[in-house]
């Protein structure tokens, strides 16, 4: 598999640690195991961090996209963190940086939602 | 002498999505380009190749997706093709964020993002015959950093 998932669960937070290659491939599988674990009721909000992903195209936007909607939806924050340039780049064109939380590393993103639950 | 190229046919399934990718960034890799621009390789050719995947042939893994590469110089002429469904509307396709598969969570960045990655872009496509789309792009090549 050229996706490894990750899925952590501290408090309130559901953190998910992708390592490798989201394409349209490996994005169902991201789909299916957040969408899972966003059924716990001790979830509410999510940390998305890529610091090992390796690469991403658009159908990690819509991965990422589809997934923010359900956290809000749940009353909930997604915060995306430890985001390569490359990355970046795709969040400006579709212009999802404006709506998605980023933040440096995985403390950071920890620390505001701490602020916020 | 004439330029050299290659081709590459394969099956319309997700999986060989990551082959092409890999495949068409080691051709190109002779041309000596640098980290980024084998990103925006990449990311142009998963593109075109999902495309052709979800779109073209529907999810149907019978199809043939078919990449040329061709090397000029420093530039790298790629076409990606397929036989599927066509583009009825391609104006309106080509238009960030639009996309007739919202379903599928998709995000109607494809065509943005091939744009913005590439020199060149040209839509070849006729409904009920199949899409080809090429892309050009010059490889600022590192060694002319040095000269
Ligand atoms: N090879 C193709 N065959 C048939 N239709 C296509 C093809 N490529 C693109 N299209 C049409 O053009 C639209 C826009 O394509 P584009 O790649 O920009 O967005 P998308 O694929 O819908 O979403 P995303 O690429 O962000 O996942 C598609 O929704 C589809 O209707
Ligand atoms: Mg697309």
């Amino acid at each position: 598999m050229s996706l490894q998932i990750d899925l952590h669960y501290e408090r309130n937070m559901l953190i998910v640690r992708l390592s490798g290659e989201l394409d349209h491939h490996t994005a169902e599988l991201v789909k299916e195991r957040m969408e899972e674990a966003l059924t716990r009721p001790t979830v509410t909000h999510v940390i998305l961090s890529l610091e090992h992903l390796h690469f991403m195209d658009s159908s990690g936007l819509g991965v990422i996209l589809g997934r923010y909607k359900q956290v809000v939806a749940k009353g909930g924050r997604m915060v995306v963190c430890s985001v390569s340039p490359a990355v970046y780049r795709l969040f400006e064109m579709s212009g999802l940086f404006k709506i998605l939380t980023i933040e440096e590393n995985e403390r950071r993103a920890v620390s505001s939602l701490e602020v916020v639950s | 002498m004439s330029n050299n190229f290659m081709k590459l046919e394969f099956a319309s399934r997700s999986e060989n999505e990551s082959f092409a990718r890999v495949a068409v960034a080691s051709f190109v890799s002779q041309l000596d380009p640098t980290l980024n621009e084998l990103t925006d390789i990449k990311t142009v050719i998963s593109e075109a190749v999902t495309n052709a995947i979800i779109h073209g042939y529907d999810g149907n893994p019978d199809g043939i997706v078919t990449i040329t590469c061709e090397i000029e110089d420093e530039t790298v002429h790629i076409s990606v093709e397929d036989n599927g469904r066509g583009i009825s509307d391609l104006e309106q396709a080509r238009q960030p964020l639009y996309t007739t598969k919202p379903e599928l969570e998709r995000s109607g960045m494809g065509f943005t993002i091939m744009e913005n990655f590439m020199d060149r872009l040209e839509v070849e496509t006729e409904p009920g015959r199949g899409t080809s789309i090429r892309m050009t792009k010059r490889i600022e090549t590192k060694k002319a950093l040095y000269n």
